[in-house]
């Protein structure tokens, strides 16, 4: 693989501050299956939040709450608050709520359309048409991802000809391109072999201070390397708990619960 | 130890050879059939067949006013069914509660089975009788578009459940509207869905004779509107094998003109619904 070439982000000179995420009673069930419950939490503006812990203990669950993308299950049902800054995402409309609130997924799903289209779609769907414009910013986010070298003599070529890193960067591509505020990545990295995985770890990192970043993981090492903070989910009686969240380095070194130092220890998990 | 787990020889190829038989019977069957009325048909088949009007019902002359009857008929049911199934099974899918699904799905199926002889009364009694369009293409049309309705919504449905989620989910998670996810994403990625049930409806029209006897009616003239009568294919064919003494040479060939129309037509719409997704998607 080809390692991209980085240049300085160009998103951060005109975007606004990112908010805080705050959590309140959060819960989410699933018909009669409880996924997680009474989550209170607030995640720092600006930093990059681990959520981690063993499967099925509802992490994917609770970030898909914070764009109301569990909304898309017909069965989910949510009860707290979520809250952008101070504003309750209840209240904000789905479309610019969204835009706002972008997400990573864990298997990269480009549209199957062009490399150009797949970032120019959604850019028109939002209101977006002036051509020079909507080039401008395919050429900007690409760069920002490190992509533009590699595609920019094929941008007319299918997206899902892209190996699954430069998927994954465009997906990254795609959602930078609306210029969101916080970004939501579930396990954006367990689809890819470890060298692309590396590259999307570094724009991670390289993302930090302009987004709000949450991003679930099982891989403890990653997020002691890029999390400021770190949420630790586990299952009890059934239901996904929050057990412990404060700064990484308390979190793997000093963790509190005895749950926790189990996890991070690898002895249970 | 090693012979034990092994796999009884002949069991393997006796399942094997049963399969092969059985696909090998489907062929023969329909190899036979079809090469019966090419056989037969084929002689009956020239020029003047396709362009003439029948004389002494059909004894002699031609089909051409039939051939338009036929096209006419199947043009009023898929202009018809096609926008109102392809609505239905859009709200369906993409809009209504799911709750609903369950007893929609069901009504479908058992509409999708009722014989064509109770479409045929339904529309003789509505269409013909209530809105007084008498025997005509158009009541003929309509009636067939009821009927192929059921097959033409859970085809398309199908064909719309069948687009990956990861489509609707990433597109949601972009904040995109759901009419630009569908014009863009899901309606060309349920293209083929689409066609197939294109294809079932217009199979189970054009094939139709019980529901137009009493509706579209027999007459064999040219038709002038659609609120003349007019008859199709199959009641041709249905007419001349069975009512007229010495017909079935012209039935045959009626026959054969109705299995080439299918096929050219099952052609077309797949060739095209394939096209036209290349055009919109670029799916590896």
């Amino acid at each position: 693989m080809t390692s991209p070439t980085l240049s300085p982000p160009s998103f951060t000179a005109d975007h606004h501050q990112p908010p805080s995420v705050r959590v309140e009673n959060l819960s989410l069930r699933y018909g009669r299956k409880m996924a997680f419950a009474n989550v209170d939490a607030q995640f720092r503006a600006g930093q990059i939040t681990a959520l981690i812990g063993p499967s099925g203990c509802g992490k994917t669950s609770f970030l898909s709450c914070l764009n109301r993308l569990h909304e898309l299950t017909p069965k989910a049902q949510l009860s707290g608050q979520v809250y952008l800054n101070n504003c309750d995402t209840a209240t904000i409309p789905l479309t610019p709520l969204r835009r706002q609130v972008g997400m990573l997924f864990q298997k990269p799903n480009p549209f199957p359309l062009s490399i150009y289209r797949n970032l120019a779609f959604p850019l028109k769907e939002h209101g977006i048409c002036d051509r020079t414009l909507i080039h401008h910013i395919i050429e900007t986010t690409l760069t920002d991802v490190g992509l533009w070298a590699e595609v920019k003599n094929r941008l007319k070529a299918p997206a899902l000809s892209l190996s699954g890193g430069q998927q994954q960067r465009l997906c990254l591509a795609r959602a930078l391109a609306l210029k969101p505020r916080v970004l939501l990545m579930d396990e954006p990295c367990s689809a890819l072999d470890p060298l692309s995985s590396e590259v999307i770890e570094d724009l991670i990192l390289r993302l930090k201070g302009t987004y709000t970043i949450l991003i679930v993981t099982h891989n403890l090492g990653q997020a002691s390397r890029i999390a400021d903070d770190v949420a630790f989910f586990w299952v009890q009686h059934d239901v996904g708990q929050l057990v412990e969240f404060g700064p990484a380095k308390d979190i793997f070194a000093h963790p509190k619960d005895p749950l926790t130092a189990a996890y991070v220890s690898g002895r249970r998990g | 130890m090693v012979r034990r787990l092994a796999i009884p020889f002949g069991k393997e190829q006796g399942a094997t050879l049963m399969v092969w038989l059985v696909a090998l019977g489907i062929t023969v069957l329909f190899l036979w059939l079809l090469s019966d009325v090419i056989w037969q048909g084929g002689q009956a088949i020239n020029g003047a067949f396709l362009t003439q009007a029948p004389i002494k019902a059909g004894l002699e002359g031609g089909i051409a006013p039939i051939l338009v009857s036929t096209g006419l008929v199947l043009g009023v049911c898929m202009g018809v069914s096609l926008p109102l199934g392809l609505g239905t099974a859009l709200f369906l899918t993409e809009f209504s509660p799911q709750r609903s699904h369950q007893a929609i799905r069901l009504s479908l199926d058992i509409l999708a089975g009722v014989p064509s002889i109770v479409f045929g009364l339904f529309g003789n009694a509505f269409f013909s009788k209530v809105l007084g369009l008498g025997f005509s293409i158009l009541s003929g049309g309509l009636t067939l578009a009821c009927m192929v309705l059921p097959i033409l919504i859970r085809s398309i449905q199908v064909g719309l459940v069948n687009v990956p989620h990861e489509y609707r989910q990433a597109a949601a998670a972009l904040g995109l509207s759901r009419l630009g996810t569908l014009k863009t994403l899901i309606l060309p990625a349920a293209l083929p869905g689409i066609a197939v049930g294109i294809l079932l409806g217009i199979g189970r029209a054009i094939a139709e004779t019980a529901a137009l006897i009493f509706t579209s009616g027999y007459v064999d003239r040219m038709p002038t509107s659609l609120l003349d009568s007019g008859r199709v294919l199959s009641i041709h064919i249905f007419d001349l094998a069975m009512n007229i003494p010495g017909g079935e040479q012209n039935a045959y060939g009626t026959a054969l003109v109705l299995v080439i129309l299918l096929i050219v037509i099952n052609t077309l719409v797949s060739w095209f619904a394939e096209r036209f997704r290349q055009s919109k998607l670029q799916i590896l």
